[in-house]
C-alpha cells in the first residue's frame, strides 16, 4: 500500500520502560513504524498502551529517570534521533517536528502571555528580530481563528478550546515537517472536540506537514488519518491503510474496539465490549499480550512470541490465527 | 491594582491600632508597682505617689490606653524613657537602621544563596549534589542561632582574628551578625525553593518548552523558577519578619544597639514606653513585608493581580 511512497519517519523496534521503585514498567515493547511524507498516522489504543511514550520517545523528551529508551533507531530523514547529540536535539524539536499536547489546561506555562509563548518557539529557530517575531505569532493566531490582538493576553483568560488552538499554533509556528499530535481532542468538551481536527486537517493541508496522530477515539482516526497502528500492551497488533483496518479489521482486540463503538445502522441492543483489564505493565504475560482478554486464544497464543504477518499488501496484523475474522 | 495598594495600607493603619492595644493593655496588666521597680526598694511612699503621677500611672486603664493611643497614632510620640528620661523616638530612629542592615542583607544572602542552592538540589534531584545541599540545610534548620552564633566568634573572632566578637565600631562587625542570623533562613529557603521546583519541574509546560527545543538552562530560568516563586516568596518574606523579630537575641549576641537590644532592655527594666515603640515597629515593619509579598506575588502572577484589580480578594 505504501511501496513507491517516500518514507520520511521509520521507526525501528523501540523499547520503552519506566523502572518505578525497582520494578520495570515496560511502556513501550518493540514498536516499529514508518509514516509517509504528507500523510497521516493513527495510533490508536487505550490509555496506559504507550501511546504518548512513543510520541515522547521521538522527541526525546521523556524524563530520565525513570523513563529509558532501551532499544530501537528512530530515522528522520536518515539519521537516527537517538544517536545524536543532546545540543543537536534542540535543533530537531520544535522545527523539525513538534508536539500537541494532551492537556490544554496544563500545557501552557500560566505566567506568560500566550503571544510571548508562541514568540519563544519562533525566537528559537528563526532569525527574526522581537519584532518581527510578535508579527509573526500574531499571524499564527490568526491562524488557528485567535485574533492576534489577544497576544497579550495570559493563558487563564482562554477558554479550553481556545489554549488548545494556542497549542496548536505554537505546535505549528516554524512549520515542523513532522507534529505529534497526542490525544489533542481528549480534554476538550464534545462541542469543540469536532473543531479541532477540522483545524488540524486544514493546516496539515496547507503546511503539507506528515503527522502522527495518538487518540483512543477512533472516530478521530477515520476524520484525519491515512493509516493506522493499534497499539496494544507497548505493541502494535494492526496496522494498514485506515480501509485495510476499518473495513476489514483482523487482529481479535481491533474487532473487540470495533464491537465498544455504538453502530447507528444496526439494531444490537448491548455493545459487546472487550472483557477483562489491559495487562500490567510490570508483568506482562508471556506469548501474546492480549490472549487473557482473547475469545480465540489457544494454547499456542500463551507460549510463542506472536510475530507479525502481512495478510494483504500493507495490512500487517500479529495473531496466528488465519486470516484474522 | 493602586486601589488595592491604598485598601492594603488603611488594613496596616487598623493593624498598627491593633498591635498598640494589645501591647499597651499586656504591659498594664503586668503586675508589680512599675514606680517601685523604677525608683528601687527604698523609695518612700511619698517619692512613689510623685513618681506615679509623673509617668500618670494613677490614671484609670481607659484614660492610659486613650493617652497613650493619642501620642501614638496621633502626635507620633512614644515620649520619654521611664529609665533614662531621653526621647524615645529619637533613640529608636537612631536603632532602625541597624537592625534593618542585618535584616535586610541577610534577606538578600538569602534570597541569592539559599534560592540557588534549592535550584541545585532539584535539578540533582537524588545525586550527590542534592544529598549535599540537603544535609548542609538540615543542620542549619536545627542549630539555633545564637549557637551558630558563638561558634563564629569562636572561629573568626577569638581563633583567626579576622572579625571583631562585638559592637559595630566598624563595618566588619555587622559580617558576623548578617551570617549568623541568616543561615537558619538561608537553610529553610534552599528545602522550600527544592520541593517548590520539584513541583514544576515535571510540570507538563515544561515539557512543552522543552518540545519547543528550548535549553535546558533557559527552561530552568524562565519557565521552571517563575512558576515556583510564590512558595519561596512567602518563604523570604516571613523568614525577613522572623529575622528582625529575633533580632533581640543575635543583637544580644554581638552587643549591638538595635530595635532588638531596645526592646529586650525595655522588657527587662519595665521600660514599657520602649517596649512599646519597638513592639510598633516590628507590627510595621513586618505588615509592609507582607504588603511587599503579595504585590510581588501580583507582579509575578497574572492571575492574582486580575484578581487584586476586581477587588475580590483581601490576603492578610
Amino acid at each position: 500500500m505504501s511501496t513507491n511512497k517516500e518514507v520520511f519517519l521509520s521507526v525501528k523496534n523501540l523499547e520503552v520502560s519506566y523502572s518505578q521503585a525497582r520494578r520495570e514498567v515496560r511502556a513501550v515493547n518493540g514498536v516499529s513504524f514508518d509514516v509517509q511524507k504528507g500523510k497521516t498516522l493513527g495510533l490508536v489504543g487505550e490509555t496506559g498502551a504507550g501511546k504518548t511514550t512513543i510520541a515522547k520517545a521521538i522527541l526525546r523528551i521523556l524524563p530520565d529517570p525513570p523513563a529509558k529508551v532501551k532499544s530501537g533507531e528512530i530515522f528522520l530523514g536518515g539519521e537516527d534521533l537517538l544517536k545524536k547529540k543532546e545540543e543537536d536535539m534542540l535543533d530537531v524539536r520544535g522545527k523539525k517536528i513538534a508536539m500537541i499536547f494532551q492537556d490544554p489546561m496544563t500545557a501552557l506555562n500560566p505566567l506568560m502571555t500566550v503571544g510571548d509563548q508562541i514568540l519563544e518557539v519562533l525566537l528559537l529557530h528563526n532569525d527574526y528580530d522581537k519584532a518581527a517575531g510578535m508579527r509573526e505569532a500574531g499571524r499564527m493566531l490568526e491562524t488557528v481563528g485567535i485574533p492576534a490582538e489577544r497576544y497579550a493576553e495570559y493563558p487563564h483568560q482562554f477558554s479550553g478550546g481556545m489554549k488548545q488552538r494556542v497549542v496548536i499554533a505554537m505546535a505549528l509556528a516554524c512549520n515542523p515537517e513532522l507534529l505529534l499530535a497526542d490525544e489533542p481532542t481528549t480534554a476538550l468538551d464534545v462541542t469543540i472536540q469536532a473543531q479541532v481536527p477540522e483545524l488540524i486537517n486544514d493546516l496539515k493541508m496547507k503546511f503539507g506537514t506528515s503527522m502522527i496522530l495518538i487518540t483512543h477515539d477512533l472516530g478521530v482516526i477515520a476524520q484525519t488519518c491515512d493509516d493506522v497502528a493499534v497499539i496494544y500492551a507497548g505493541k502494535i497488533v494492526e496496522s494498514g491503510t485506515k480501509e485495510d483496518v476499518f473495513d476489514h479489521p483482523a487482529h481479535p482486540y481491533t474487532l473487540g474496539l470495533f464491537g465498544s463503538l455504538p453502530d447507528i445502522d444496526s439494531r444490537t441492543s448491548r455493545l459487546s465490549p472487550i472483557a477483562g483489564m489491559p495487562p500490567d505493565p510490570t508483568n506482562l504475560p508471556e506469548g501474546c499480550s492480549f490472549h487473557p482478554r482473547c475469545p480465540h486464544a489457544t494454547d499456542a497464543c500463551r507460549k510463542g512470541q506472536i510475530t507479525s504477518r502481512e495478510i494483504t499488501p500493507g495490512h500487517f496484523c500479529a495473531c496466528i490465527r488465519e486470516g484474522g475474522n | 491594582m493602586s486601589r488595592y495598594v491604598i485598601k492594603r495600607l488603611l488594613l496596616t493603619v487598623v493593624i498598627l491600632w491593633c498591635a498598640g492595644f494589645v501591647v499597651f493593655t499586656l504591659t498594664y496588666l503586668v503586675p508589680g508597682d512599675v514606680a517601685k521597680i523604677l525608683l528601687g526598694p527604698e523609695a518612700t511612699e511619698d517619692v512613689l505617689v510623685i513618681k506615679r503621677a509623673a509617668l500618670g500611672l494613677d490614671q484609670p486603664y481607659l484614660v492610659q490606653l486613650g493617652r497613650f493611643m493619642y501620642n501614638t497614632f496621633i502626635r507620633f510620640d512614644f515620649g520619654d524613657s521611664w529609665v533614662f528620661s531621653s526621647s524615645v523616638m529619637a533613640e529608636l530612629l537612631e536603632r532602625i537602621p541597624r537592625t534593618l542592615i542585618i535584616g535586610l542583607s541577610g534577606m538578600i544572602i538569602n534570597v541569592s544563596i539559599g534560592t540557588i542552592l534549592g535550584i541545585i538540589a532539584a535539578t540533582h534531584e537524588g545525586k550527590w549534589q542534592d544529598s549535599f545541599v540537603m544535609v548542609i540545610a538540615m543542620v542549619f534548620v536545627s542549630a539555633p542561632d545564637f549557637f551558630v552564633a558563638l561558634l563564629l566568634i569562636l572561629l573568626f573572632s577569638l581563633k583567626l582574628g579576622w572579625l571583631p566578637a562585638y559592637g559595630i565600631d566598624s563595618w566588619t562587625g555587622y559580617i558576623l551578625p548578617i551570617i549568623s542570623s541568616s543561615l537558619g533562613a538561608i537553610a529553610v529557603n534552599a528545602r522550600q525553593s527544592r520541593s517548590s521546583m520539584l513541583e514544576v519541574i515535571r510540570a507538563d509546560f515544561v515539557t512543552t518548552a522543552r518540545a519547543k527545543g528550548q535549553k535546558e538552562s533557559v527552561i530552568t530560568r524562565k519557565h521552571m523558577l517563575p512558576n515556583a516563586m510564590m512558595p519561596i516568596i512567602t518563604g523570604v518574606g516571613g523568614g525577613l519578619a522572623v529575622m528582625i523579630a529575633g533580632s533581640p537575641v543575635i543583637e544580644s549576641v554581638f552587643s549591638i544597639p538595635g530595635v532588638g537590644a531596645y526592646l529586650l532592655s525595655g522588657v527587662n527594666q519595665h521600660d514599657y514606653p520602649v517596649v512599646w515603640a519597638c513592639v510598633i515597629f516590628l507590627a510595621l515593619f513586618t505588615s509592609f513585608a507582607i504588603l511587599i509579598m503579595d504585590l510581588c506575588y501580583a507582579f509575578l502572577d497574572p492571575r492574582i493581580k486580575a484578581q487584586y484589580s476586581r477587588g475580590k480578594k483581601v490576603k492578610g
